[in-house]
């Protein structure tokens, strides 16, 4: 991460290395989310017991959260623009910013799952309490890792040891991070708007 | 070229060098087939005799579930990876891999994964389960139900799911730095469709493996979580259906198909062309061709749940789509036998594997195109003739593809050459094996005899064809040890190879044998598809100099990417121990290993 030494390397595609590799693995993670959402609605509608999906989903809260996390992916363009022109103090800043939406989207995670608990939906009470925890307990561990990946490189900022040469890094924690709210989108419009 | 040049364990541990990669995954992944053929030989001995006693219903179970397992996932797959891993950084005129240290974690990845599925057969101890085997028992796809707690409460389908759960991330970490190695190491002038058509069709694998293993980790979660956490994903009385976890694995399955025979398709037209002198014949149709069975072969999976009752519609479409998969993989085994034809063919053993693999591989194709119409696959499903024909395809192809090319690369790889005497005795006792073991297996099917039961009684008829066939897999048995003698005694007793002991056509042969750490003292301009055949518009290309102009600077070796890959399985004794903590143990593990790896100074 600190020796962008793969940038300056000749490739036959004209690009680095790193991020074609990141394409490849978010066209993995594609097949990742498609074969859970497909579960979702696969599995529809077929549960024996409640709760049931509209009983229970509070669109107006998950609304918040998906602004939240839509606002932490400008503020993700924004750190990259700051770390390319190699204003690290701005960098630092938009950095940490993307990180602290992510936690907060985790923070509405884990109330949502509480109260969905308290109301008697687990992951073992129906089918949409399997599906609907998995799909979004398995996107909820995708913003913890990034929120982890943003900490580390914010970390680093502080240290000094992070600077435009790394901007590599930085565009590639962006991909990801995008990938993951478009995957909440997603989700989103699936789970809770199209009931 | 510090560490990669030494001896020693740590230099293997360390190791982040391509070539030392592909050893290690050969000689792992080829105990494995050991181990893998050990358990099949048991299996024919069983079935030796009707009313067989050598081993109970349920041993049977792990045998045979335990040898698919083991051989498509830690046989087949790594023994192509290992091939991945030596040649096709030399095929494209390039140091290493995109990412050295990621594969060593690939590598070290599979070695764990395998070892835990293997545990199992000793584990039963720890488990207090009162016999020493709790190896998987639900057979190599392990249908839903079966596997559900309720049905099998043991810990046999835990390590299961746990193994394939970790074998799929070195898969999938493999298949992205494939891809992008390919993609974008390949020297000047070397254009895609100047590229050799092995390191082609691992291009096509390893496009396959990153989208197919996802949808089975998908459906291997869902598993877990039904085994530990009370989740319904596969339980009917909760609205769900079985079903579901078929769609899943075989939306990844079939596509594991060509993920196994395409490295050995890529092998053979490698092979074919240098022992005939000619250039391979329509190399263009046999590019496309590979990409089309890629594309084609995610369309198909459901010709694998025909007895599920899925209804004329979907019946109809997949057997349309079966049998189209078919036109591709027919047109490559044109251009092979017109590769062939009016060639100055050299009788190689390398190459009587080459040609095995095309008779063996017409006839699994050939009874796979009769599996392709539903009613005809009706009758045929779950009886010997669907083992017969997996066994043509997997043994007759993707074995004989892989050991033409042990025969064509092992100089490569270890300077010396195999004896060839040995090698066609291999050759002829393996094949004359082959078709004593599995070509009854037609009949034994169509006679009657479902596949997975652990005896049959001398009234169904079929113990005679199944006594020839145990002879034939003996017979397959003492050739795989003659395999094993040439590759020991080559260590001590084979010819020393020179550079280019075959007159090939492609890069790996302009460089010595073993290559030194950087492979190309000076990395090559290709000018053509076959620069090292004088063709109609170039000459030869040069070689590059034995001694490179100016010293070169490989990476060292790295402790991490071996640190990182041990997390896994200690993450996975957590579930199989149902221990909670010791999760966070293999966790911490996993991220300090990934945080030293991510911070310690590496040039590539």
């Amino acid at each position: 991460m600190t020796h962008a030494v793969a940038a300056t390397h000749h490739t036959s595609m004209g690009l680095d290395s790193r991020k074609m590799a990141f394409w490849a693995f978010i066209g993995s993670e594609c097949l990742l989310f498609g074969s859970l959402i497909s579960t979702y609605l696969v599995y529809k509608g077929r549960s024996v017991v409640g709760p049931y999906p509209h009983e229970i989903l509070n669109i107006p809260f998950t609304s918040v959260s998906t602004f939240d996390l839509l606002m932490s992916s400008l503020m993700m363009v924004l750190a990259l623009a700051a770390v390319q022109r190699g204003d690290m103090k701005w960098g630092k800043i938009w950095l940490f910013s993307t990180a602290l939406l992510g936690l907060v989207f985790l923070g509405g995670q884990v109330i949502e799952f509480t109260e969905f608990v308290h109301k008697g939906l687990t992951i073992s009470t129906n089918l949409f309490g399997c599906t609907f925890f998995v799909l979004t307990g398995t996107h909820g561990a995708h913003v913890t890792v990034g929120v982890l990946w943003l900490l580390t490189l914010w970390v680093r900022a502080l240290q000094g040891k992070l600077g435009p040469a790394n901007a590599m890094t930085v565009e590639i924690t962006g991909l990801y991070w995008h990938f993951v709210d478009v995957v909440w989108i997603v989700i989103f419009t699936v789970v809770y708007l199209i009931q | 070229m510090s560490e990669a040049t030494g001896g020693g364990l740590k230099s293997w541990l360390t190791t982040t060098d391509h070539k030392r990669i592909g050893l290690l995954y050969f000689w792992t992944a080829f105990a494995f087939f050991l181990v893998g053929g050990v358990e099949a030989l048991v299996i024919r001995l069983q079935l030796a005799h009707p009313d067989g006693h050598l081993v109970g219903a349920e041993t049977y179970n792990q045998l045979f579930t335990m040898h698919g397992t083991t051989m498509i996932f830690l046989a087949l797959m790594p023994l192509g990876s290992s091939f991945f891993n030596y040649i096709v950084p030399l095929q494209i005129g390039a140091r290493d891999v995109a990412f050295p240290r990621l594969n060593a974690f690939s590598y070290w990845v599979f070695l764990f994964g395998g070892l835990l599925l293997n545990a199992s057969w000793f584990a039963g101890p720890l488990f207090h389960a009162g016999v020493l085997n709790v190896a998987p028992d639900a057979g190599w796809f392990g249908y839903a139900n079966l596997t559900e707690r309720q049905y099998s409460p043991g810990p046999n389908i835990d390590f299961w799911l746990l193994g394939l759960q970790i074998l799929g991330i070195s898969s999938l970490a493999a298949g992205f730095n494939f891809v992008v190695t390919i993609l974008n190491l390949r020297a000047p002038g070397l254009k895609m469709m100047r590229l050799p058509t092995f390191s082609w069709m691992t291009l096509v694998t390893n496009f396959l493996i990153i989208t197919a293993f996802p949808v089975i980790t998908v459906g291997l979660l869902f598993l877990m979580f039904d085994r530990f956490f009370g989740t319904h994903f596969y339980v009917r009385e909760a609205g769900a259906t079985p079903v579901l976890w078929q769609h899943l694995f075989w939306l990844f399955g079939h596509p594991e198909v060509y993920i196994l025979i395409l490295p050995a398709m890529g092998i053979v037209s490698d092979v074919l062309p240098t022992f005939s002198r000619k250039p391979l014949f329509g190399y263009t149709v046999v590019v496309y061709s590979g990409i089309l069975i890629g594309f084609m072969g995610w369309g198909v999976w459901s010709h694998h749940m025909f007895s599920v009752g899925l209804g004329p519609i979907a019946d109809s479409v997949f057997a349309a789509t079966t049998m189209l998969i078919a036109v591709p993989t027919g047109v490559k085994i044109f251009n092979w036998i017109a590769t062939l034809w009016g060639g100055d063919i050299r009788g190689t053993t390398a190459l009587h594997f080459a040609v095995g693999f095309i008779a063996m591989f017409i006839i699994g194709g050939l009874s796979g195109v009769s599996h392709a119409s539903p009613p005809a696959d009706l009758q045929q499903t779950d009886s010997y003739y669907v083992v017969a024909h997996i066994h043509y395809v997997f043994f007759g192809g993707t074995i004989f593809g892989l050991f033409a090319g042990i025969y064509y690369w092992w100089p490569k790889m270890t300077g010396r050459l195999l004896d060839e005497t040995l090698g066609k005795v291999h050759f002829w006792l393996q094949f004359i094996g082959m078709n004593l073991a599995f070509f009854p297996m037609h009949f034994i099917g169509l006679l009657g005899m479902p596949r997975r039961v652990y005896t049959y009684s001398p009234d169904l008829g079929v113990s005679d064809l199944n006594l020839v066939s145990t002879i034939g897999a003996l017979l397959i048995g003492l050739s795989i040890l003659i395999l094993v003698a040439n590759l020991w005694r080559s260590r001590t007793h084979g010819a020393p190879a020179s550079n280019d002991p075959w007159g090939g056509a492609t890069l790996e042969w302009g460089i010595p044998s073993p290559p030194p750490p950087y492979n190309f003292s000076v990395i090559p301009t290709v000018e053509s598809r076959l620069p090292r055949w004088r063709t109609e518009r170039h000459g030869p290309m040069k070689d590059p100099p034995a001694r490179p102009p100016a010293p070169i600077h490989m990476p060292g070796g790295s402790w991490w990417p071996i640190v990182a890959a041990f997390g896994l399985p200690v993450m996975a004794l957590a579930p199989l121990t149902h221990t909670l903590w010791v999760v966070f143990v293999g966790a911490a593990i996993l991220l300090f290993g990934i945080y030293r790896w991510a911070f310690e100074p590496f040039e590539v």
